[in-house]
C-alpha cells in the first residue's frame, strides 16, 4: 500500500514536540515514510490528549488522534473511514472554539520553517515610545504569574541609562502543570524571536538570552536551530533585515533548579553563579543581568507582543475582561480526559476549561479538585468553578492564574498528602538564601506528617494545624521571594477548603 | 598522575576555556563537563576554578546548588520519574513504586546499571504519569512495558 494519489505524494504531518515524540511520534513518522507518503515534522497543535496527532493532507488536512505506527496501514487504506480519524483539522471543536493570538502557527507547519510575517520590518521603522505605547494600550500583563503590567517594565528599562541593556527570557518553566512555553518553543521558535528583537527595538537593549530548563532537551535542539536560521535569514545579528539595527540572542540551558523561575535567581545563574535570589529593590527593569537596565518577561509574554503588534493595542484590549486583556494559554493537565493546551480570552470559567474543554476526569471519578497556577497555586472547590478566570477574581479567592496550569484531581486525592507535598517540594528547591523559606519548608513537612500521622490514629492533631498555620503566617510575610511567600497557598487553601482530609 | 587523569582535565580544560568568554561561562562550562565526562570530580573543579580565575569555593557553591551537576560517576543509564502534582493526580506515586519494584532500585538511589531519580516536571502534564529514560521522554508511562522502555 502506497500513499500516492495521481502519482503524488501525499503529505503527513507528524509532531516531532516532546507530548508526540513522548507518545510514540517517532515510530509512526518513519511508517509514514516507509508508506511513500511526504513527512512533515511539524509541531503540536497541543492538542496533548490526542498525540500523536498526524494530518493526512490530500487536499485538507484531516487528522488523526493517538496513531500508532501499527495503524498507519489501515490509515491508508481506510482514511476518513478510519475510526481514530477526527474530521478537518480546523474543524476540532477543540481547536475551533479557541482564540489563538500567541499559538496560531504552532502546529501549521515544521517549526524551522521561516515564517511569512513582517512584523519585526514593521517594527524596525517604529519609534521605541510608539511601541510601548501599543503594549501599554494593549494592557498586555506579565504572563510567567505575576501578572504585572508589561509596559512599565518596557518603560522603566527604557527610560534607564546603561551601557549594556538586555532583554532575558524566562523559559525556566518548572511549574507542573504547565508546558506553554515548551509547546511555543517547539512549534513556532520564531514567535519567540520575534517577540524578544521587538522588545530590544523597543527598550535599547541589543543583547538577549533565553534561560531554558534543561529537562526540555527537545526544546532546546529546536530553539538552537531556530536561532541559527533567524541568522542566516537577517532577523538576528548586526543589522536586522539591513536596517542597522542589531539584536543579538543567545540560548542558555540551566541546570536542573526550580528557583531559577524566579528572575532574580535566574539572573543569578545566567551569571554563572549559584541560582540564589536577590533582594530587591533594585528590580531588574533598573539594575538586572549585570547589574544592567534588564527586561525580564516569560516566554508567553513575549509570544504575545507580535500579534499586539500586529493588530494593534485596541484590538488585544478589546479581548478579555477588565484588566485581564488578551488571551492566555491555559494549560488543562492532571486527571483530565482532554488535557492539553486552551489559548482563550480571560473570562473562561474553570468549569468550561476542565468540563467543556476537558470533558470530566480521565480516571472517569468526579473532579474533587484543581489546583491552579502552578506547585505554589491554591486548590479550589467545584463551587468556585463558575468564576470567570481573570487575574482580579482569582486574587479574590486568595488564588493566582500563575502561569494559567490547571492540574485536575478526582476524589481520590489526600489534600493532606498534597499539602505536605507543597512544603517537601519547597524543601528540595529552595534556594537556601532566607530562613523561613529554607527551614519553613522542612519544619512544614514534619508538621503534617505529624498531623497526618495522628489523623491515621483517629485523632485531630489541632496543635499541629495552629502550629502550620503560624508558619505559613511566617513564611509568607518573611521570605526573601515568592517560593518561601507562596509555597503557604497550596498548604492553606488545602487546609481551608477541604478540612475533612485533615482530621480523622 | 595516571594517563587516564591526564586526559581527563585536559578535556575539562578544553571545555572551560571554550566557555571562558561566554555570559554564564563557568556553569555552562560545568554543565558540558558533566555531559561529556558524566560527573564533576575534585580535579575537574581545580580546573575550571584555574582557567576562570575563580576560587575552588565558588565553584563548589556552583556544582552543591544545581540538580544537574553530578559529583559521582553515574551508571549507563538514568530514569527521571516524576513527581509533580499533575502526574501525581493520575497515579505518579503508584507507577514510581512499580519503577522502584521494576529496577530494585529506590528513588533517588542508583545501582551500577541505573540511576532512578525524581524530576519535577517534564512538561507532560496532560499525559501523566510521565518519565525519561536517558534524554527519551515516555507519556503514559503506566501503560508501558517498563521492560521494554528501560530495560531491567
Amino acid at each position: 500500500m502506497r500513499l500516492v494519489t495521481r502519482n503524488r505524494h501525499v503529505k503527513v504531518y507528524v509532531p516531532l514536540d516532546t507530548s508526540a515524540v513522548a507518545a510514540g511520534a517517532d515510530a509512526v513518522a518513519a511508517a509514514f515514510a516507509d508508506a511513500g507518503a511526504e513527512v512533515v515534522r511539524n509541531g503540536s497543535h497541543g492538542m496533548s490528549w490526542a498525540e500523536p496527532l498526524i494530518e493526512i493532507d490530500d487536499g485538507g488536512r484531516m487528522a488523526y488522534a493517538n496513531v500508532a505506527a501499527a495503524d498507519v496501514p489501515d490509515l491508508v487504506a481506510q482514511r476518513g473511514g478510519h475510526p481514530k480519524c477526527i474530521g478537518p483539522t480546523a474543524d476540532v471543536p477543540y481547536l475551533a472554539r479557541q482564540t489563538r493570538a500567541v499559538f496560531d502557527r504552532a502546529g501549521e507547519d515544521a517549526p524551522l520553517a521561516l515564517p511569512k510575517s513582517t512584523v519585526l520590518a514593521d517594527c524596525l521603522e517604529q519609534a521605541p515610545e510608539a511601541m510601548i505605547d501599543t503594549i501599554e494600550t494593549s494592557g498586555l500583563r506579565g504572563r510567567g504569574g505575576a501578572g504585572f503590567p508589561a509596559h512599565i517594565k518596557w518603560r522603566t528599562v527604557f527610560d534607564t541609562p546603561g551601557e549594556q541593556k538586555y532583554i532575558v527570557c524566562n523559559a525556566d518553566e518548572g511549574d507542573s502543570g504547565t508546558f506553554a512555553d515548551r509547546l511555543l518553543m517547539e512549534g513556532d521558535p520564531y514567535r519567540l524571536v520575534e517577540g524578544m528583537t521587538i522588545a530590544g527595538l523597543a527598550t535599547g537593549a541589543t543583547k538577549g538570552y533565553v534561560y531554558l530548563r534543561s529537562e526540555y532537551p527537545i526544546a532546546a535542539r529546536i530553539f538552537q536551530a531556530a536561532l541559527a536560521n533567524a541568522y542566516d535569514a537577517g532577523l538576528l545579528g548586526t543589522d536586522i533585515l539591513g536596517s542597522g539595527k542589531a539584536f543579538d540572542l543567545e540560548l542558555f540551558i540551566g541546570a536542573g533548579a526550580y528557583i531559577c523561575g524566579e528572575e532574580t535567581s535566574l539572573l543569578e545563574s545566567l551569571e554563572g553563579k549559584r541560582g540564589e535570589i536577590r533582594v530587591k529593590p533594585p528590580v531588574p527593569a533598573i539594575a538586572g543581568l549585570f547589574g544592567q537596565p534588564t527586561l525580564v518577561h516569560n516566554v508567553i509574554s513575549y509570544a504575545c507582543v507580535p500579534a499586539i503588534m500586529t493588530n494593534g493595542g485596541d484590538w488585544y484590549a478589546n479581548l478579555g475582561v477588565g484588566r485581564s486583556t488578551g488571551t492566555m494559554a491555559f494549560q488543562l493537565a492532571g486527571n483530565v480526559r482532554r488535557g492539553g493546551l486552551v489559548e482563550v480570552p480571560f473570562g473562561i470559567t474553570i468549569n468550561d476549561l476542565v468540563y467543556g474543554y476537558g470533558e470530566d476526569t480521565r480516571s472517569g471519578r468526579p473532579v474533587r479538585t484543581v489546583q491552579i497556577g502552578g506547585p505554589l497555586g491554591a486548590y479550589l472547590k467545584p463551587e468556585e468553578f463558575d468564576t470567570p478566570l481573570t487575574y482580579e477574581n482569582m486574587m479574590a479567592l486568595g488564588a493566582g492564574i500563575g502561569h494559567g496550569g490547571l492540574v485536575v484531581y478526582d476524589d481520590s486525592v489526600d489534600l493532606a498528602a498534597q499539602a505536605r507535598y507543597a512544603f517537601e517540594f519547597c524543601e528540595v528547591e529552595s534556594c537556601g538564601k532566607c530562613t523561613p523559606c529554607r527551614l519553613g519548608a522542612v519544619r512544614g513537612k514534619e508538621t503534617m506528617d505529624a498531623v497526618i500521622q495522628a489523623r491515621g490514629e483517629g485523632r485531630a492533631a489541632e496543635d499541629k494545624l495552629a502550629m502550620i498555620d503560624d508558619l505559613c503566617e511566617v513564611m509568607e510575610t518573611a521570605s526573601l521571594c515568592q517560593m518561601g511567600g507562596m509555597t503557604p497557598i497550596p498548604v492553606t487553601s488545602a487546609i481551608k477548603r477541604f478540612p475533612e482530609d485533615f482530621r480523622p | 598522575m595516571p594517563e587516564s587523569d591526564h586526559s581527563r582535565t585536559a578535556l575539562t580544560r578544553m571545555i572551560a576555556a571554550r566557555h571562558l568568554n561566554r555570559v554564564g561561562g563557568v556553569l555552562q562550562a560545568l554543565r558540558e563537563v558533566v555531559l561529556e565526562q558524566g560527573h564533576i570530580e575534585r580535579a575537574d573543579e581545580h580546573v575550571v576554578a584555574n582557567v576562570f580565575n575563580l576560587s575552588q569555593a565558588e565553584i563548589r557553591g556552583i556544582v552543591s546548588f544545581y540538580h544537574d551537576l553530578k559529583t559521582s560517576p553515574q551508571p549507563p543509564v538514568t530514569v527521571k520519574v516524576c513527581q509533580a502534582e499533575a502526574c501525581q493526580a493520575v497515579g505518579g506515586r503508584a507507577f514510581t513504586e512499580r519503577v522502584e519494584a521494576h529496577l530494585g532500585v529506590e528513588l533517588g538511589d542508583a545501582n551500577e546499571r541505573v540511576a532512578l531519580e525524581p524530576v519535577y516536571c517534564l512538561g507532560l502534564c496532560a499525559q501523566g504519569p510521565s518519565m525519561m529514560v536517558g534524554q527519551r521522554p515516555v507519556a503514559r508511562a503506566d501503560q508501558c512495558d517498563l521492560s521494554h522502555e528501560i530495560g531491567t
